[in-house]
């Protein structure tokens, strides 16, 4: 060795060194390495102390695009939009304390949509756990309630392993929010990239296996139905089952309905679907639903906003209820034939023990009955040619979509108008807060939607209560230029409030109606952003025309009818047949 | 080094996820936890076994007291008292070896529970030491299954601990 | 009285003398707000998130001491309050938030809106319940004031389901609260406070530390009169800034990570540090084992747990910080400790707190120095969180306590604006600013829409330089200066921000002549006012303690030693 030149040697020692070091990462590299392996491409977030060391990482990482929201809560729902309408896990960051807890709603949400989603909070070091220290907050603690599962990580050894399970847990099974807490030392140590090619989670398997008993039995029960209902739900559309839905439907000419969550999973275009069913469902789903004596609940979970009054739910019905989730089954409908599986698996085995069959059910008494209804119920609202009535908006942004942009929603009245009134014929179209019903999630879950659809159109149907939650997003619309659409339906109103305090508190109004509202053209231009005041129904299409014809951002601020309830509506607690404004 | 800390607790729902929630934010680390109700029956005694330093332990019990639904916390860990844990040990026995086992028994004065074809279930009751000791004087014989309830405690003499005064740690 | 749970509880809100309640309206807490149409006395404000209003029910806590009471629906609503309940949590600030809950039959069945608020919230209030029977109802919000505005205080959760609240019971108002596991220590021990005295009779070089809890005991009267009759200096706690004059000439205003360096030379130098109502924070103290070295440590405070917790102390008192000090100065003699004050006068003078040049162009230091000096420091201030929070508890001489609204321990961006909107409602004849950076105004900007519906005349002076500056910082310094996810590029013009809503006006500084009167115009026009200050991004806040570094390691602003 001493032969060789000076700088020769030093040359080799340099090129050992580094290839030693090349083994060894930091924390925060090693976090990015797994999220890479897990094919993250975007995350949403906003920088802190705590996670400075992995923001650090991310400035040398060329592989993912970070999206820097205005407030945590932004980069949570912007996660999800994504994940909702990718299927693929959304991925967000805050750092400790108040980042942590910043991300409560929108991992909460996610929690009762059952949404994959990875949430990485910064946490202080090891050493200051437990002391109160500056922005620590008990955030696994604290999300316990509304997670899948969550860690804190306390060697840095664990990490990649925790990176993993967590994507696992996130995306299999019923999918769900993983919460991964990392103290600021973590993200510092170093250790080797070990990434494990197996898991071994000891409670935590996923059953895959389908038990055929009980897919003969469904079989044998929807054969022999006379008045079947097909009610679809979210897990239908977390499992990609549509096509599954569609083959069973069309099959059998089984009339399908469908929960918030399901909408887009069957399509609203063909003859068999009777649109939502429950609290703000069709008259016809509804009475099909209280008639039916077969209800077969795909990837549903019978929630009370569709039930009503659980004690009269579907009573004369045979119910199958297919879930992934066993502890679904039977929760708050009794199911006669239970069938725990993935939705998709379950469907194709069914329709296979179907297919071997020649006899087909004879429904024809049963589907003219509901086309009757059909007829004698419509979804149905009072034309205006003075004022602007909100479904109007809705039925207009369908035609100049073509029915075939991303729609996002708040949650109020505007979210039931669009559910009801923008026809859908494809899954992960519809991006919505179905068990939380989180206002504020809308604006920032389109952005989530239009990163991961560049060129595709997206709208947020909006009230003028939820857009100002998360407004603060316009900026990181703007900063990204993202030509989301914004139909804000702008009754100066609470309206889904003022609805419940009209029909049952005897129009005794408290504190729903809002004055003090910015001028939300002026606030568009704050931004850059365009924004348009339509005040006539005349208005209402050259407006959408011209906002979806446009590259930029719109604000379209939408004055309408403020005494517009959203009918029909089955008060809550009531029967399903109990139905205000048929 | 461990401590064992007796906790008297109202009866009321969440009162156990409010203490285990406590210990696993502080980073206080619970050996074994057992809880039950007392003569009162609106009040539950817990038994906490916690390893630490003093500093760490006298931490665990200021944060306990400030739990409103604590009423009463004392370390008995250097007092007189009796501690006790009960484990029930399913363990293999071909009726060849089960005169061994039925003499550890005997030895520990324990019992036998249940008896099926190849395997007994065995009782014990006493303090950790005894415990493990019967627990590894059985492993030979090939443990199937073990469940420990974790350690209860009192303290000597007439005093009792479960008197509505508060006692400073 | 025949009531449902819902009137029986607003009706105890009147007898507890509630005036203000900030909240939001939804589906489980209708009862709630009908019965709220039926109050005359108390008055709800309505936020545009539920963040806004729990931080709104504590910057009016901050400002009165008494509990603020906030409202939100079940699922989302109660979500929402989260960072606001912890960052009163981190605070000991009395907050009673009262949430709806689905009802009793469908808890715990994943109905619409329903989320397990208690549990979520167990690590972040001093206390919560879950209503399960309407007849619990008034012992339970009896409990909830007296939990919230005792011993240390803090924020309780009453989580209420609609269908208690809807319940018809006969209602009798609860006189006492009996509560076995909850009896604060307020004396504190005789014994202990004479051997304070003790050590104050010796000390040679004392410092007197005040915290959070001088302010929240209403002491500051007494520190004021301790301080004086031993001459010792006094440095505060960013949550103490307030509680003893900052014109005094014992003070030696904030310490720690960004305190002044007079403050951090006399911890690292007194022979007898008293702390008071405070818990020795990482940020006050940074390395703890080098922190105040020769000092014997005096910690006085009422919550037990705080002491030895971060700092051993050499005399522990638990106890109500104002009765501690009113016991300790009936045995105290006059003290005159003239070669420490010297020492600190010369420090002083040696290293002011610096910034640069303020001539060729705007420096947001001067600018907060400028409001000081026009408000003369009686304003109450409210910041968010970063480097304007920093340089606001530097720069603006607070003289008076109850006027510094901040997010101490939890370190909340949005906490300025809605704690801006209750302090206002609190004392609605002061001249209330909320000094806040781009970050953190967008953080809740929308309650520029509850303080234009209540028709506030809130100052908002936005220290805006389109980034998020103290985390640019902490990488200018840490980080090789490989700014990371810190620049907002997709900023709104403010001032066109502002003036979309009705009736607000919206300034502009961009120049060190703009300053005094863009603000005196700011000051008097009895509007709410945004002022959009046009600053730089290079600016740092100085002094700064590298990480694990002692307090007079401190990196001082360069060349400013005179």
């Amino acid at each position: 060795m001493t032969s060789l030149p000076l700088k020769q040697r030093e040359k080799m020692l340099h090129e050992v060194s580094q290839e030693l070091h090349t083994n060894e990462f930091t924390g925060a590299e090693i976090l990015l390495k797994a999220l890479e392996a897990e094919g993250v491409k975007v995350i949403f977030g906003y920088p802190g102390g705590a996670v400075l060391p992995i923001y650090d990482a991310l400035y040398k990482n060329k592989n993912i695009t970070h999206i820097l929201t205005r407030h945590e809560q932004g980069a949570v729902h912007a996660a999800d939009g994504y994940a909702r309408s990718t299927g693929k896990p959304g991925v967000c960051i805050a750092t400790s304390g108040p980042g942590a807890t910043n991300l409560v709603t929108g991992i909460a949400n996610a929690y009762m949509d059952s949404i994959p989603l990875v949430a990485i909070t910064g946490q202080v070091a090891l050493a200051a756990l437990g002391r109160d220290s500056f922005q620590e907050a008990d955030i696994t603690g604290i999300t316990t309630p509304i997670t899948k599962y969550s860690y804190l990580v306390k060697d840095v050894k664990d990490l990649a392993r925790v990176v993993h399970e967590a994507f696992h847990i996130a995306t299999t099974g019923r999918p769900g929010p993983v919460l991964i807490d990392i103290p600021k030392d973590i993200t510092t140590k170093k250790a080797s990239f070990n990434y494990p090619p197996e898991l071994d989670l000891q409670g935590y398997r996923i059953n895959n296996v389908i038990n055929a008993t009980q897919i003969g039995k469904a079989a044998q029960a929807m054969l022999e139905a006379k008045q079947p209902l097909i009610f679809v739900g979210g897990g239908a559309v977390a499992s990609g089952a549509a096509e599954e839905v569609t083959s069973l439907a069309q099959m059998l000419s089984f009339p399908v309905t469908y929960s918030l969550m399901g909408k887009g999973a069957f399509t609203d275009n063909d003859e068999l679907c009777l649109g939502m069913v429950g609290m703000h469902g069709t008259v016809s789903a509804n009475y099909a639903m209280w008639e039916a004596d077969l209800v077969i609940g795909i990837g549903v979970r019978f929630d009370d906003r569709v039930t009503g009054d659980l004690s009269t739910f579907a009573k004369n019905a045979t119910v199958i209820h297919i879930d992934i989730d066993p502890a679904e089954l039977g929760k708050n409908v009794y199911a006669h034939i239970p069938i725990a599986g993935d939705v998709k698996q379950v469907l194709r085995e069914l329709l296979k023990v179907l297919k071997a069959k020649s006899v087909k059910p004879d429904l024809k008494p049963w589907l003219e009955k509901i086309a009757g209804w059909k007829k004698e119920f419509p979804l149905r609202y009072e034309k205006s040619d003075r004022l602007i009535k909100p479904q109007f908006v809705i039925q207009q942004i369908y035609e100049v979509t073509k029915g075939e942009a991303f729609i996002c929603t708040e949650v109020g009245q505007h979210q039931m108008w669009t559910a009801q009134y923008y026809a859908l014929s494809e899954p992960r179209r519809f991006i919505s807060s179905g068990g939380l019903g989180t206002m504020g999630f809308g604006l920032p879950a389109a952005m989530g939607v239009q990163i991961a659809h560049p060129d595709k159109i997206v709208f947020n149907i909006a009230g003028d209560g939820s857009i100002q939650m998360n407004s603060q997003e316009f900026a990181t619309i703007a900063q990204n230029k993202l030509p989301i659409n914004v139909a804000i339906l702008n009754n100066h109103n609470l309206g889904m409030v003022r609805q419940w305090q009209e029909l049952f508190f005897e129009e005794r109004y408290s504190h729903t109606n809002m004055s003090g509202q910015p001028d939300f053209v002026k606030l568009a231009e704050a931004y850059g952003l365009k924004g348009l005041r339509i005040t006539r129904p005349e208005d209402v299409r050259p407006a959408l025309e011209e906002a979806v014809a446009s590259p930029s951002c719109y604000i379209l601020d939408f004055h309408v009818d403020d005494t517009e309830n959203v009918f029909p509506m089955v008060p809550a607690g009531a029967s399903i047949n109990n139905i205000l404004g048929r | 080094m461990k401590h064992t800390l007796t906790v008297l607790v109202e009866n009321k729902p969440g009162v156990l996820t409010r203490i285990a929630g406590l210990f696993a934010r502080r980073g206080y680390n619970i050996e074994s936890l057992a809880v039950g109700r007392t003569e009162n029956p609106a009040i539950s005694r817990m038994t906490i076994v916690v390893e630490g330093d003093d500093r760490v332990i006298e931490q665990v019990g200021k944060q306990l007291y400030k739990l409103i639904e604590v009423i009463k916390l004392t370390d008995i860990t250097n007092d007189e008292h009796v501690d006790r844990e009960m484990i029930l040990i399913k363990v293999n026995a071909d009726p060849a070896i089960r005169g061994e086992i039925m003499q550890i028994v005997e030895i520990f004065r324990a019992r036998i529970v249940d008896i099926g074809r190849n395997s007994l279930i065995i009782e014990a009751t006493g303090d950790e030491g005894k415990i493990n000791a019967i627990e590894s004087a059985l492993r030979p014989f090939g443990i199937k299954e073990v469940v420990r309830t974790g350690k209860i405690a009192m303290a000597r003499g007439a005093k009792s601990k479960n008197g509505r005064n508060q006692e400073a740690l | 009285m025949r009531l449902t749970g819902a009137q029986a509880l607003i009706k105890f809100l009147e007898e507890e003398n509630v005036k203000y309640i900030f909240g939001y309206p939804g589906g489980s807490v209708l009862a709630l707000y009908d019965a709220l149409l039926e109050s005359s006395k108390i008055t709800h404000v309505l936020v545009r998130q539920e963040q806004a209003a729990v931080h709104a029910a504590s910057g009016y806590a901050r400002v009165t001491g008494k509990p603020g009471v906030c409202i939100a629906t079940s699922g989302p609503g109660a979500t929402n309050l989260v960072t606001g309940l912890a960052t009163a949590y981190m605070d000991s600030i009395p907050v009673v938030a009262i949430t709806g809950q689905v009802s009793t039959d469908m808890v715990g069945t994943d109905a619409f809106q329903e989320v397990d608020i208690t549990g979520i919230t167990m690590p972040i209030t001093k206390h919560n319940y879950l209503v399960k029977n309407v007849d619990d109802l008034p012992v339970i919000i009896k409990e909830a004031f007296h939990i919230a505005s005792t011993g240390r205080p803090g924020p309780v959760l009453i989580d209420l389901p609609k269908n208690v609240a809807g319940k018809v019971f006969d209602y009798r108002p609860v006189a006492k609260v009996e509560l076995q596991g909850y009896k604060p220590t307020y004396k504190g021990h005789p014994a202990q406070i004479k051997n304070l005295a003790g050590l104050l009779a010796q000390a040679e070089r004392p410092l007197i530390c005040s915290g959070g809890g001088v302010i929240s005991s209403n002491a500051w009267e007494d520190l004021k009169e301790l301080a004086e009759k031993v001459n010792a200096p006094v440095t505060t706690t960013l949550m103490g800034l307030g509680s003893f004059p900052e014109d005094h000439p014992l003070s030696l205003g904030m310490l720690g990570l960004h305190g002044t360096p007079y403050a951090n030379y006399a911890v690292q130098n007194c022979d007898l540090l008293i702390g008071i109502g405070m818990r020795f924070d990482d940020r006050v103290t940074s390395a703890v084992n080098k922190f105040a070295p020769q000092a014997k440590v005096v910690h006085i405070d009422i919550d037990p747990a705080e002491i030895g917790k971060n700092v051993a102390a050499d005399l522990p008192i638990v106890g109500d910080v104002k009765f501690v000090l009113n016991e300790l100065l009936k045995r105290i003699n006059p003290r005159r400790n003239d070669a420490w004050l010297e020492q600190i006068r010369a420090w002083k003078k040696s290293h002011p707190l610096a910034y640069g040049d303020n001539q060729s162009s705007l420096r947001p230091q001067y600018i907060l120095q400028k409001l000081g000096e026009l408000t003369k420091g009686k304003a109450i201030v409210t910041t968010d969180v970063g480097q304007h929070q920093m340089w606001t508890a530097q720069y603006y001489n607070f003289t008076k306590p109850r006027s510094f609204i901040t997010s101490g321990g939890l370190g909340t961006m949005g906490y300025g604006l809605p704690a801006a909107v209750g302090a206002q409602l609190a004392s609605p004849d002061s001249l209330v600013v909320a000094v806040t950076g781009d970050g953190s105004f967008q953080m809740n900007m929308g309650e520029l829409g509850t303080a234009t519906e209540q028709k506030l005349p809130l100052k908002i002076l936005l220290l805006n330089n389109s980034h998020l500056c103290l985390v640019k910082q902490l990488q200018y310094f840490n980080s090789g200066k490989r700014y990371s996810g810190v620049c907002f590029t997709g900023n709104p013009d403010f001032v066109k921000l502002a003036t979309s809503y009705p009736g607000a006006v919206g300034l502009r500084i961009e120049k060190p002549e703009d300053v005094e009167p863009v603000l005196i115009e700011a000051l008097s026009n009895g509007k709410l006012t945004l002022i959009d200050c046009c600053i730089s991004d290079e600016e740092l806040v100085y002094p700064v303690v590298p990480n694990n570094g002692a307090l007079d390691e401190m990196i001082y602003y360069p060349g400013g030693e005179k």
